[in-house]
C-alpha cells in the first residue's frame, strides 16, 4: 500500500477523487455502494482489499461527514447491524483470504444481510453450552438444532452460527463457528413477537442443513474463540463514534428544549445527570477506538455496552414521565415484522419498550459485569462446576 | 402521626383469598393478553363477575345507601390482588374515583340512584379527568352550551370505555360542578395505550344530556377528593404488581440453570432480589398505610398518599424491569406474561400524577421549600 493516504489530509484528498468519479446524484446506489467498497472508503480501519485502507478506525467518522456532506447514500446500516458490527469483524480475522472476497463486500453494501445462530433454549449467558450439534461428512457439514432470539434471521441471507462438533471434551473446547445460509433447505424461521408488539427476533430450526467446509471460520475447536472475538466487536459498535446528543439522551433533549410546559425540577436535574453520563460515555468509546486503532477490540468495550443500556433505559423511562398523559398513549401493537431496528424511532413507548433489550442481547448486563470483573480487573472467577467435564457429561 | 393497625383483618383475609381464586379461574395472563391486539371480549364478563358475583363494586358505599359499607381497607386488598393479575377491569375508576366523587352528593339528592347502581355493580361508570391527573393537579374544564348541557372534549380517560356513565367536571363562575352523562351520548374514541389492560380513550361531549349530580360548591372537592382516593388506592395496586414481579422472578430463577448452576444461586443476583424485595415491603407498607388513612380519614391522609405514590410507582416499575432483565430473552417477549406487568407499571407510575409530582407535592406539605430562584 504505497499509493494509500496516510494523513488526514490525503484521505479527505480520496474522497473528493472518489466523489468526483463517481458523483452521487447520477451514480446508481449500489453501484455507488460497491465502489466506495472497491476505492477502501467502506471501513478505513479494513485492510485494502477488504474495503479499507489500513489506517486508524478514528478516520471513518470523517469519511462518513464528507461522503453525506456530498449527498452520498449510505449503506443503511441499521438495517444490517449484526452483520456490519459482528460478523464482519470476525470474518476479517479469522476468514480465509477466500472467504472475505466472498462475503465482505455484499455485506457491506447490504446485498446480503446477516444474522446471528448463537442462543439457545438451554444456552443464552452459559453460550458455551450450546447444543447445536454439526458433524463432518465428507466435505461437509451436517446441522442439527434449535436457536432461539434470532434477530432478522427472516431477512437474513447468511448467519453466524457456533455450533457442537465434538461433545467427548470440556465445553469451551468442543465448539465450531460456521458461516450459514439461510436459504439452505433445513433452516426453518419462525417468528417470535416481542414486547414492542412486533416480531423482530426469531426462532430458527435447523434440520440437517449442509454447510460445506469452507464456510467454516477458524479451526474445528476453535469455534469458543471466534465467538468471544465477535462478542467483544459487538460491544465495541455499540455506543462508539456516536455525536454528542446522538442517542436516546438527544431524543429527550429535543423534547426538553421544545416543550416548555412538559419541564420540572425533578425531571431536569435527572436530564442532566443523565446527559452528563452520555456524554462521558461517548468520550470513553472515542477514546477506546482511538486506543484500538487497528487491532480487535478487547474485553474492555463490554463497559461500553453496560453504560449504554443503563443510559437508554433510564433515558427513555424518564421521557414517558416527562410527557405524563401523552406518554400513556402507544403507536401500535400490530404484529409487524420491522425492515431494521431503530432503538430511537418511533413512539417513547416503543423506545421505553425496545430498549428493555438493550441489557439482555448480546450478552446482558450481568455477563458484561463479570467479564470486567474477571477479565480486566482480574478478580477471581465464580465457582465453576461444568469447565473441566467432558460436555456430553454435563447436569442438565 | 396516628397509630393505625397496619395488619389485614380476618375479613380482609377471606375477602382477598376470594378475589384471587376468581381471578386465578378468570384471568390468567392469557386472558389479558388479547387485549393488545383489540380482543375486549373477556372484560365485560370478568367484571360482572367481581363487580356483582363478589359484590366489589359497592365496597365503598356505606350499607345505607346500597353498598357493602366497607372501607378503603377492603378496596386496597382487592386492588392489589387486581394489580397481582393485571386484570384489565374498572374497578379504581369506576368503584373507587367515581364512586368516591358521587358520594360526596348527600344521601337522598340528584345521584343518589346512580350511587346505588354503581355500587350494585348494575351501572360503571368513569370520571372525565385525565389518568395522569394528580389530586393537586389541573382539572379540564367542561362548558356548558346555552341549553345547560356538558361540551368539550378530553383525552386520555381511564375507564370511559367500559363505562355507561360518565362524570363530567363543568367549570363555571362558582366552581365546578359535576353532571353525570350517558355514555351512549358521548362520543368515545378508543386510545391504542401503552397499558392496553387499562385502554385510554379521548372523549367529546357535544350537547349529551345530563343530570347534575354535585354543585359547584361541592364538586370542585368531590372531585379532588376522588383523585386523592385513587391514588392513594393506586398504591395498592402497584404493590401488588411489584409482589408479583418479585415472586415470579424469584421463581423462575430457583429453576433456570446456566454455567451448570441454578442462576438463581450467583451472589449478584441474590443482592438484588433482597433489595428489591425490601423496596417491594416498603411498597406495600406504603400502600396499606394510604389506605388506612383513607378508610379511617386520618389527617395525615394527604401526606400518606402522596408518599405512597413518590414511593410505590416507582417500586413497581423497578420490579417489573428486573422481572424482564432477570427473565433474560424470554422476558423481552410477547409469551411471558412480564411484559404485562411491565406496561401496568409504567403506566401506573404516570397515572395520578408522577413519583416526581408528588415528591413536589410533599416538598410543600412538609415545608420542605425548593431552593428560591437566584
Ligand atoms: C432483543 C433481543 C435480541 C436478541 N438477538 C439475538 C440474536 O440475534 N442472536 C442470538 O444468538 N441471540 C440473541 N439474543 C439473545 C441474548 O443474547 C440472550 O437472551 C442473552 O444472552 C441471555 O440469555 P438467556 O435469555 O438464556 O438468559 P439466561 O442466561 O437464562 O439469564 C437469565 C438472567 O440471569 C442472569 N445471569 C445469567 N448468568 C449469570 C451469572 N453468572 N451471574 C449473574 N447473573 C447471571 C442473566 O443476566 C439474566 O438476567 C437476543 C435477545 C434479545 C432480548
Amino acid at each position: 500500500m504505497s499509493d494509500g493516504p496516510t494523513t488526514p489530509g490525503e484521505l479527505r484528498q480520496r474522497v473528493a477523487d472518489f466523489l468526483a468519479e463517481h458523483p452521487p446524484a447520477g451514480t446508481d446506489r449500489l453501484e455507488f455502494l460497491r465502489a466506495r467498497y472497491d476505492a477502501g472508503l467502506a471501513w478505513v480501519h479494513f485492510p485494502p482489499g477488504s474495503g479499507g485502507l489500513g489506517l486508524p478506525r478514528s478516520l471513518q467518522a470523517q469519511v462518513e461527514e464528507e461522503l453525506a456532506r456530498a449527498g452520498a447514500p449510505d449503506n443503511d446500516p441499521r438495517a444490517n447491524g449484526i452483520g456490519l458490527g459482528m460478523a464482519a469483524p470476525t470474518i476479517l480475522a479469522f476468514g480465509t483470504e477466500e472467504q472475505q472476497r466472498r462475503f465482505l463486500r455484499p455485506l457491506w453494501t447490504g446485498e446480503e444481510l446477516w444474522c446471528q445462530l448463537f442462543s439457545e433454549p438451554g444456552a443464552g449467558s452459559d453460550l458455551a453450552a450450546v447444543s447445536t450439534r454439526a458433524v463432518r461428512e465428507g466435505g461437509e457439514w451436517i446441522v442439527n438444532g434449535q436457536k432461539v432470539w434470532t434477530s432478522g434471521a427472516h431477512k437474513a441471507r447468511f448467519a453466524i452460527l457456533v455450533a457442537r462438533t465434538d461433545p467427548d471434551v470440556a465445553k469451551h473446547a468442543g465448539l465450531t463457528y460456521f458461516l450459514c445460509d439461510m436459504a439452505a433447505p433445513g433452516v426453518d424461521v419462525r417468528p417470535l413477537r416481542q414486547i414492542t408488539g412486533e416480531a423482530e427476533f426469531n426462532e430458527v430450526f435447523l434440520t440437517d442443513v449442509h454447510i460445506p467446509d469452507d464456510h467454516r471460520l477458524g479451526a474445528e475447536g476453535e469455534g469458543w474463540r471466534v465467538a468471544t472475538a465477535t462478542l467483544n466487536s459487538e460491544r465495541v459498535a455499540i455506543g462508539g463514534g456516536a455525536a454528542r446528543e446522538g442517542g436516546m439522551v438527544g431524543v429527550l433533549s429535543r423534547t426538553w428544549r421544545q416543550r416548555p410546559e412538559l419541564r420540572t425540577a425533578d425531571a431536569h436535574q435527572r436530564l442532566l445527570r443523565l446527559w452528563v453520563e452520555a456524554e462521558v460515555t461517548r468520550l470513553t468509546g472515542k477514546r477506546l477506538a482511538q486506543k484500538l486503532a487497528v487491532g480487535q477490540p478487547g474485553p474492555e468495550g463490554a463497559g461500553m455496552k453496560l453504560a449504554f443500556a443503563r443510559i437508554a433505559q433510564e433515558t427513555s423511562g424518564l421521557e414517558l414521565e416527562l410527557l405524563g398523559d401523552e406518554g400513556l398513549r402507544y403507536s401500535d401493537w400490530t404484529l409487524v415484522r420491522p425492515e431494521r431496528v431503530d432503538f430511537t424511532g418511533r413512539d417513547a413507548g416503543y423506545r421505553y419498550l425496545r430498549a428493555k433489550g438493550n441489557s439482555i442481547e448480546g450478552g446482558t448486563s450481568e455477563i458484561l459485569r463479570n467479564v470486567l470483573a474477571e477479565r480486566v480487573l482480574g478478580l477471581p472467577p465464580e465457582p465453576r462446576v461444568d469447565k473441566d467435564l467432558p460436555w456430553k457429561d454435563l447436569p442438565r | 402521626m396516628s397509630d393505625l393497625d397496619l395488619l389485614p383483618t380476618d375479613v380482609e383475609d377471606d375477602l382477598r383469598a376470594s378475589v384471587r381464586e376468581l381471578l386465578a379461574d378468570r384471568c390468567p395472563p392469557s386472558a389479558v393478553v388479547p387485549v393488545y391486539d383489540g380482543d375486549r371480549s373477556s372484560i365485560a364478563p370478568l367484571w360482572r363477575a367481581l363487580a356483582t358475583d363478589l359484590g366489589l363494586a359497592g365496597l365503598l358505599v356505606p350499607e345505607e345507601r346500597g353498598g357493602a359499607g366497607a372501607s378503603a381497607r377492603e378496596a386496597a386488598v382487592v386492588l392489589e390482588e387486581l394489580g397481582r393479575a393485571v386484570a384489565p377491569v374498572p374497578f379504581l375508576t369506576s368503584s373507587v374515583v367515581a364512586t368516591t366523587v358521587l358520594s360526596a352528593a348527600g344521601p337522598g339528592g340528584a345521584g343518589a340512584g346512580l350511587l346505588a347502581a354503581l355500587a350494585a355493580g348494575e351501572r360503571t361508570a368513569a370520571l372525565l379527568v385525565p389518568l395522569g391527573t394528580a389530586p393537586g393537579g389541573r382539572l379540564p374544564g367542561f362548558a356548558v352550551d346555552g341549553s345547560g348541557r356538558p361540551a368539550g372534549q378530553v383525552r386520555g380517560i381511564a375507564g370511559a370505555l367500559e363505562a355507561d356513565v360518565l362524570l363530567v367536571p363543568v367549570a363555571g363562575p362558582d366552581g365546578t360542578s359535576v353532571h353525570a352523562v350517558p355514555a351512549g351520548d358521548a362520543r368515545i374514541d378508543p386510545v391504542i395505550s401503552l397499558d392496553m389492560s387499562r385502554q385510554l380513550a379521548d372523549v367529546v361531549l357535544d350537547g349529551a344530556a345530563g343530570e347534575r349530580v354535585l354543585g359547584a360548591e361541592a364538586g370542585d372537592a368531590a372531585v379532588r377528593s376522588g383523585l386523592e382516593v385513587g391514588a392513594a388506592l393506586l398504591a395498592s395496586e402497584q404493590s401488588g404488581v411489584a409482589q408479583w414481579c418479585l415472586t415470579t422472578t424469584v421463581g423462575y430463577l430457583q429453576d433456570r440453570r446456566q454455567f451448570g448452576r441454578v442462576v438463581g444461586g450467583f451472589q449478584a443476583l441474590k443482592h438484588r432480589l433482597a433489595d428489591l424485595f425490601v423496596a417491594v415491603e416498603q411498597a406495600a407498607a406504603a400502600a396499606r398505610y394510604a389506605a388506612v388513612t383513607v378508610a379511617e380519614d386520618d389527617p395525615d391522609r394527604t401526606v400518606a398518599t402522596a408518599v405512597a405514590q413518590a414511593w410505590c410507582g416507582d417500586v413497581a416499575v423497578r420490579a417489573a424491569e428486573e422481572a424482564v432483565q432477570l427473565h433474560g430473552g424470554i422476558g423481552m417477549t410477547w409469551e411471558h406474561p412480564a411484559h404485562l406487568y411491565l406496561k401496568r407499571a409504567k403506566a401506573d407510575q404516570l397515572a395520578f400524577g408522577t413519583p416526581g409530582t408528588h415528591r413536589a407535592r410533599l416538598a410543600d406539605l412538609l415545608d420542605l421549600p425548593a431552593p428560591a430562584a437566584p
